[in-house]
């Protein structure tokens, strides 16, 4: 079974990659673009029946920085 | 004294490291790989060197801190055993959440490798009993994700607790309040991201890095 998990940076967090992003795309001549976040994918493939108990374990004790980071998990 | 440097596949500055150690202690260091479960018996300073353990994969420290190793260090460092995590150390220390907060990609976005000024901001901890408050002494750096990241309530209070060990003098990587260094609550654990076993000798440019091993080790300048 497919998972999806998306990690994100919270709200707040300042993002220097994501502005990195905003100005290339600024240079590229993409006017309009009022903000980027530049986040993380992790694509899983578990056993069918895996709990969400354990896939949110598995982002909570490593896939995301919960310091810094807010995940998201998405089942087919 | 008994002291050993965890050593991690992507380890850079294990050798330094174990230098300074020497240098200090007089008895090289038990270096001790990551795989292992337990440390050497009688351990009584704990080095995590820096470096790019892992490749940096995930995220910078990540993959470290989850190594069989780090159960036997957190258990050290809940004895009360000193532990020093230095620039990727540091990163590994606050993702095994030994540390609070967190090390981002430098604001600038630039890899970041000079001599920076440090100002020592508490000087009563066993790391830096031999500097004096609001000294400023000058360490390298060299590190791409330093830029430490704490929400306000955690920052207000580890600054009340006087648990910032050093501050950038100047601006460095983007940090919060420009902090360089943090200590745990208990004081046994200091995280930093300048290299202070890269100024031990003469030949390195400076010696400020000496006092801060010659305080935690208990070596009287």
């Amino acid at each position: 079974m497919k998972v999806n998990v998306y990690v994100t940076l919270k709200p707040g967090v300042l993002d220097p990659q994501g502005k990195a992003i905003h100005h290339a795309l600024e240079g590229l001549g993409f006017g309009g673009v009022a903000d980027v976040r530049a986040g993380r994918f992790i694509e899983l493939d578990v056993a069918d029946g895996t709990s969400d108990a354990d896939l949110d374990a598995m982002c909570a004790k490593l896939l995301a920085n919960t310091v810094i980071e807010n995940y998201r998990i998405e089942r087919p | 004294m008994k002291t050993a440097v965890i050593v991690f596949p992507g380890s850079n500055c294990d050798r330094d490291m174990a230098v300074a150690l020497e240098t200090v202690a007089g008895r090289a260091p038990a270096m001790v790989w990551h795989r292992e479960t337990e440390l050497p018996g009688g351990v009584d300073f704990i080095a995590l060197p820096g470096g790019f353990s892992y490749g940096d994969y995930l995220r910078s420290g990540a993959m470290a801190a989850r190594s069989p190793i780090l159960r036997a260090v957190s258990d050290a460092a809940g004895r009360g055993v000193p532990v020093l995590g230095v620039c990727n150390g540091f990163q590994v220390l606050t993702e095994a959440q030994l540390l609070p907060g967190a090390l981002m990609r430098n604001a600038g976005l630039n890899f970041v490798c000079r001599t920076v000024p440090l100002t020592v901001e508490n000087s009563q901890s066993l790391f830096t009993a031999s500097y004096n408050a609001g000294e400023q002494i000058d360490i390298p750096v060299a590190h791409h994700d330093g830029n430490y990241f704490a929400d306000a309530e955690t920052l207000d209070r580890i600054e009340g607790e006087g648990r910032v060990a050093f501050r950038y003098a100047d601006a460095v990587n983007g940090s919060a309040r420009d902090i360089a260094g943090v200590l745990n609550d208990a004081g046994n654990v200091l995280g930093m991201m300048p290299h202070p076993e890269r100024a031990i000798d003469r030949a390195h440019g400076g010696t400020d890095g000496l006092r801060l091993f010659e305080a935690a080790l208990g070596v009287l300048a």
